[in-house]
């Protein structure tokens, strides 16, 4: 059986490694600014990379916003990948206010410069970082993946979903808590980026191919 | 590399072929290697990438971030890189040339895609100077001021590479690691030397490193990626397990 998966090209990001990634879990995938593909799509992908705004305003000015928020209305499943994840939400403060897709509610806002502790650290928060997944509210997208499991992050703005439990595993960075897996219904996101994180990368690509 | 072969050399001379890049970064993969640097070494001097191709066989297979570096010199350039698949680019010749183009990137596409590399020799009366061109050319710039700039100016991370200790396997220059880390707040990934993972723990203890490049010890079979993680892990220092 194969499963088919559409991408969506908007023009920004590291397309060729989400497609290169979805090929190895063996999804038939197809990238497209096509507004009537991304309708009848089985399930979709929004990629992003960047500022949010940017990200947001490509989607915008090639008209993509529309089909996408149709696209959910039918229940079929959507994941969105870093600034693809973020914008899912209401908005992000990223560069002066910008409004999202509003599929979860909530905001993006930016990294406290600071760990728990007070102490300045590093933003963005780029590297490898251990998933804390709770098993009760995972969900089938982090299925089997280990609750500890490294995955790759690059991001200065992150995401707080207004409801809490929206909120499927976090990491931890410096004290301060990182949305890295958030949900609600049929529609997903990662922050980091799961086509840059090893097996367990793949391992949420290959569950959200089964949802 | 040298298109379109990876090669090894002694303080980046002396080359010598290994095989076929792509075949390595994906054994590397396997074997839970973090991330992949892929240096065209002639690239300055022909002012061309010839790493396209390598990069779009290797995000077919390969899951880690990708860094690409040699002869990347424009916006545009980096542009078509990262389009290929590389997530960084690594810019040493043509920011010692115009170092607004650290911002320019920078700006563009994000500090996390801007790695400063820095090749450095140790002057005779102390210090280091920053070299292009596999440490063949001179800038005339110091290591230590050269960093901090390239950090102000938007660098998300520095390679720093120890000509001296390239290929030797007498261990990082940890000296210089620890001289560049202690002016700039960015991550640094040190390069050159590694021998034992002894080396890669003075490295990251001793010069606070956020990172080690290895090749030589990889690419001559002398230890695996597993070996040298569980090792680490046994000193004391927290990474991704493979």
């Amino acid at each position: 059986m194969s499963t088919r998966v559409t991408i969506i090209d908007y023009g920004v990001g590291n397309i060729l490694s989400v497609r290169g990634a979805f090929d190895h879990c063996g999804a038939e995938n197809v990238t497209t600014s096509d507004l009537s593909e991304i309708e009848k799509a089985e399930r979709l992908v929004l990629p992003g990379v960047g500022a949010f705004g940017d990200c947001v305003g490509e989607m915008r000015a090639a008209g993509l916003v529309e089909p996408v928020l149709r696209f959910v209305q039918t229940g079929r499943p959507l994941l969105g990948i870093c600034v693809g994840m973020q914008m899912l939400l209401d908005d992000s403060e990223e560069f002066g206010r910008h409004e999202g897709l509003g599929l979860i509610p909530g905001s993006v806002v930016a990294i406290p410069q600071t760990g728990a502790d007070g102490q300045p650290h590093r933003v963005p928060h780029m590297g490898w970082n251990r998933l804390i997944v709770d098993p009760s509210r995972s969900g089938a997208l982090l299925d089997g993946i280990d609750e500890n499991a490294w995955v790759y992050f690059v991001h200065s703005f992150t995401a707080f979903p207004d409801d809490p439990s929206c909120r499927l595993a976090d990491a931890d960075y410096n004290g301060r808590k990182i949305a890295a897996v958030i949900g609600r219904g049929n529609v997903m996101g990662c922050q980091f980026h799961p086509e840059k994180s090893g097996e367990a990368g793949l391992s949420i690509i290959r569950n959200f191919l089964r949802i | 590399m040298k298109a379109p072969n990876l090669i090894k050399g002694v303080q980046l001379e002396g080359l010598r072929v290994i095989g076929d890049p792509h075949e390595y970064a994906h054994k590397y993969y396997l074997g839970g290697i973090d991330e992949i640097i892929y240096m065209d070494i002639v690239a300055s001097l022909y002012q061309r990438n010839s790493l396209t191709e390598v990069i779009k066989r290797t995000c077919r297979d390969v899951f880690v971030p990708v860094t690409v570096g040699g002869g990347i010199a424009s916006v545009d350039a980096v542009r078509e890189v990262l389009r290929f698949g590389a997530d960084k680019v690594a810019i040493n010749t043509a920011a010692t040339k115009r170092p607004e183009l650290i911002t320019e990137v920078s700006r563009r596409f994000g500090a996390q895609c801007m790695v400063l590399s820095i090749e450095a020799k140790r002057k005779p009366g102390g210090g280091w100077q920053a070299y292009t061109d596999n440490g063949r050319e001179t800038t005339g710039l110091d290591v230590v001021q050269w960093a901090k700039r390239g950090a102000e100016l938007g660098a998300g991370e520095i390679l720093l590479t120890s000509v001296d200790r390239e290929g030797t396997r007498t261990g990082f220059d940890t000296d210089l690691i620890a001289a560049v880390t202690s002016v700039v707040d960015i991550p640094v990934i040190a390069s050159g030397g590694m021998g034992t993972v002894d080396h890669l723990v003075s490295a990251v203890k001793q010069g606070n490193c956020g990172a080690v490049a290895v090749a030589d010890a990889l690419h001559f079979a002398r230890m695996t990626p597993a070996e040298i993680k569980a090792q680490a892990a046994d000193a004391g220092i927290s990474m991704r397990p493979t």
